[in-house]
């Protein structure tokens, strides 16, 4: 247990203020649905030059489900996913074994029929919020850097950005594990290395809350994580502001191989578990933030990326500490 | 702050402060000017009671006579009342008080209200009541022989009109075995009442069936109940009818009886209509003093008693139910603003407490779990059959209704009557919740399931304690005012932006 006092000190954000004080103060009601569902925050995204993985197509009724595999001719690596859905449900990554079956990306094969199945349930809100009737979104795989390959197991690891009111104020990375089945979700098993602002440099990384060193399943030094195209994936990740008009925004971005960094989704509740692989409280670069003068707030994306990184640069990187 | 259109925080809190004082006016105010006790215990046990009579008129003069409770052993009458528009209303004494509504000319549905107000009163004393003729009787054939034998052999094994009455009637609830019983009950297996009544005027003892109504807080729709009185010279006692499968004659020893008349007569007589139907619904009071009761509040009409207690007995036990609810909610707000519990379904919590509090705590916890359980496998099943997520929970809750009615006859069978009880469970909101836990378990696995399965459950114990609670019943149903201060506990609550108490243990990384 840690006392409360020590928590407010460390300026840990907690569950309740988040609620009160950023989220409901900062994210306009009437935004959500842009960010809520995936496939309007792309098309949002396109519209303003953000990069995204490419949309191959959407399947909007059943009746689409048939027409599944013309959609998918010519096709080799795909993902499939809701609109709607949030924590990574009903995502599958799959690439093409031949015409009739798919592999996901645990060499699991999976026939044209489990997946017209998956995208029917999609369809039926199985994974929408609330049940709601979906869509499902069908993209083009992001081709990720053979670097990470030892850093993850199975899944793409994505960076996840907290952009507060356009300035990106706290990152980590998210290494999916055996124990998160491939996901990256923190409170699944998945580890979250943080990053410093300044450089991209790991700072520190957890899993199921306490810290580690090494990935558990590749035994792979985490302090050895480097995130190429720093500077351009956070001044995407501040330009997500001006695009969505949230204040208080998680932005999840991935690194393809060839186009830089991609946006994957937006997040208007980002959770608060970045603060634990950060082994940092967000309240200490939130607060600051909300002080600024007008004069900075209104400077373009890259110019609050420089103002963030000089104002929140880290001095104890991972591996100045082993 | 004001950004997105805030009150500003300082008005907000003038605001909730205002809520607040609102309420504690109420409830000085109610104190004070109605003499209601703030203190639950002090006080003397009032049971309203209103009989509902309804029936079709047949488009000429209608007279009505219901029967009436007498003043009993144990209980006063204290007030009566009656309503029905453009009927006549006549009240009758004497051995037979009834109650009389005639009318020239009525035609359709009718339906009729009678209220009284009975006291709980140790000094009511039992009178004496004169035994009625004992007239003669025979049975069909082979009945009549049957029923001959049982009485010669109940008559060598007891010592006077009590003891034979008691030896009769224990044959009849535990020697079902017994081949002449069994006879006799299959063949008159829904008027048990009447066949007994029969076998003791055989025997030429005095009895009659008299019908009563068993008193629990916030009844309603409920029906009379038959006892049988028996006399032995001028004493006379009451005796339960055995319970049989069919209908449960018996009462509970923790209700309290109150016999609806004084001698044997028809309830309710009804010339100029049919399908002439009668039910009770009643409801507990706790009210400080005699003077008070005399002057009962629903009496008042005036703007500063608005209180529930000026609507229909039905309607009062439906609200001392749903004043409830916003304690419950309240206990949910702390757990999870404060305590940080994690519970699927916001407010299923509460409404399984519901449950409880209609299915006694234990029974309900583990009907809970058994329902849930197997609802859970049969939905693992389900989900193979790649079904859309309506029809999905539609098979769920058909499921989930087979399960209860599966538990209840198993039960039954095992003779935990118990059990039966599991039906109050709202089974709309079980089957979501099988759904959402059956979601939860494919996703984010089992481990997630329980922890929000037993936060919900923690959470309904909770809840049920403070629902049922006799001082938290006695409050939230005779203020209102308690409702406006949990609303200002809420609106401050929800303002909170301090940390919950398992935060304390999520971030303990961070304490390095």
């Amino acid at each position: 247990m840690i006392y409360p006092w020590i928590l407010k000190q460390r300026g840990i954000l907690g569950m309740n203020k988040r609620n009160i004080d950023y989220i409901s103060r900062y994210n306009p009601r009437r935004l959500y649905p842009l960010v809520d569902d995936k496939l309007q925050s792309k098309l949002l995204a396109e519209e303003a030059n953000i990069p995204v993985p490419e949309l191959i197509t959407t399947l909007k009724s059943q009746h689409d489900v048939a027409y599944l595999k013309n959609k998918l001719e010519g096709c080799s690596g795909f993902a499939i996913k809701p609109a709607k859905g949030s924590g990574g449900k009903g995502i599958m990554v799959l690439s093409r074994v031949d015409e009739q079956h798919f592999s996901k990306s645990s060499g699991q094969v999976v026939g044209l029929q489990d997946l017209q199945r998956h995208a029917s349930n999609i369809l039926a809100g199985l994974y929408s919020l609330g049940g709601a009737p979906d869509v499902a979104i069908i993209e083009r795989l992001i081709e990720f850097n053979p670097l990470f390959k030892s850093f993850s197991h199975e899944g793409v690891p994505d960076i996840r950005v907290i952009i507060f009111k356009g300035f990106p104020v706290m990152a980590m990375m998210r290494l999916a594990t055996r124990d998160s089945d491939g996901k990256a979700n923190l409170h699944q098993g998945a580890i979250g290395v943080g990053l410093d602002i300044a450089t991209g440099k790991p700072l520190h990384a957890v899993q199921h809350g306490k810290s580690i060193l090494t990935h558990p399943d590749t035994g792979q030094a985490l302090s050895e994580l480097k995130v190429d195209h720093w500077q351009e994936l956070l001044t995407l990740a501040a330009s997500c502001y001006e695009m969505s008009g949230l204040g208080y925004l998680g932005a999840d971005i991935v690194l393809d191989n060839t186009r830089g960094p991609m946006l994957l989704e937006l997040n208007a509740r980002p959770g608060l578990s970045i603060q634990v692989a950060n082994g940092v409280g967000l309240l200490h670069r939130l607060k600051p933030i909300e002080k600024i003068d007008r004069s900075i707030l209104n400077r373009d994306a890259a110019a609050r990326v420089a103002f963030a990184q000089d104002a929140f640069a880290s001095d104890s990187l991972i591996e100045d500490r082993i | 702050m004001t950004r997105f259109g805030f009150p500003s925080r300082l008005s907000f809190y003038f605001f909730i402060l205002l809520i607040f004082i609102v309420g504690i006016v109420l409830i000085l105010q109610r104190h004070w000017v109605y003499d209601v006790p703030l203190l639950y215990g002090e006080t003397k046990t009032i049971w309203s009671i209103e009989a509902k009579v309804e029936f079709m008129a047949e488009d000429k003069p209608v007279k009505v006579s219901m029967a009436r409770p007498p003043n009993q052993e144990g209980f006063t009458v204290l007030k009566e009342a009656a309503a029905s528009p453009g009927y006549g209303l006549h009240f009758l004494d004497g051995d037979r008080p009834q109650a009389q509504w005639s009318i020239r000319n009525a035609n359709g549905k009718q339906t009729l209200f009678y209220r009284a107000e009975v006291l709980v009163n140790e000094q009511e004393q039992a009178e004496t009541i004169k035994a009625p003729k004992v007239p003669y009787v025979t049975l069909p054939q082979p009945f009549d022989k049957t029923a001959d034998a049982i009485l010669a052999d109940v008559y060598s094994a007891s010592s006077d009109n009590f003891s034979f009455t008691r030896e009769l009637l224990s044959r009849f609830e535990f020697e079902k075995e017994n081949q002449q019983i069994s006879l006799l009950r299959n063949h008159y297996n829904e008027s048990l009442p009447v066949l007994i009544t029969k076998m003791l005027h055989k025997a030429n003892i005095p009895a009659s069936i008299i019908y009563g109504l068993e008193l629990e807080d916030g009844r309603r729709r409920q029906s009379l109940v038959p006892m049988l009185r028996v006399w032995n010279g001028d004493d006379h006692q009451l005796f339960f009818y055995p319970s049989d499968s069919f209908s449960e004659y018996s009462t509970h020893a923790d209700k309290p009886f109150l016999l609806w008349q004084k001698v044997a007569s028809p309830i309710i007589e009804v010339t100029g209509g049919t399908q002439s139907d009668i039910h009770f619904s009643m409801i507990k009071r706790e009210e400080s003093t005699y003077a008070n009761i005399s002057q009962t509040l629903s009496s008042q009409y005036d703007f500063m008693n608005f209180s529930i207690h000026s609507l229909p007995i039905e309607e009062q036990a439906m609200f001392k139910t749903i004043l409830l609810i916003p304690i419950g909610a309240l206990i949910v707000c702390i757990l999870r603003i404060f305590i940080g519990i994690r519970t699927s379904g916001t407010f299923m919590p509460v409404l399984i407490a519901l449950a409880f509090i209609q299915t006694s705590l234990i029974t309900g916890l583990v009907g809970f779990i058994l329902v849930v359980t197997a609802g859970l496998f049969i939905r693992s099943y389900l989900s193979k059959l790649n079904l859309l997520l309506v029809a999905r929970i539609t098979a769920v809750i058909i499921s989930v209704i087979a399960i209860i009615s599966l538990f209840s006859v198993l039960a039954f069978k095992l003779g935990l009557t118990e059990g039966l009880k599991i039906t109050f469970f709202p089974m709309i909101i079980l089957s979501w919740t099988i759904e959402r836990m059956s979601i939860l378990w494919e996703e984010e696995g089992g481990k997630e399931v329980m922890i929000q399965g037993g936060g919900s459950l923690l959470t309904a114990v909770l809840v049920y304690w403070a629902m049922n609670d006799p001082w938290i019943r006695h409050l939230t149903f005779n203020f209102i005012g308690i409702q406006f201060i949990v609303l200002s506990c809420i609106l401050l609550i929800g303002s909170y932006t301090g940390y919950r108490v398992l935060e304390l243990f999520r971030f303990k990384a961070l304490s390095k």
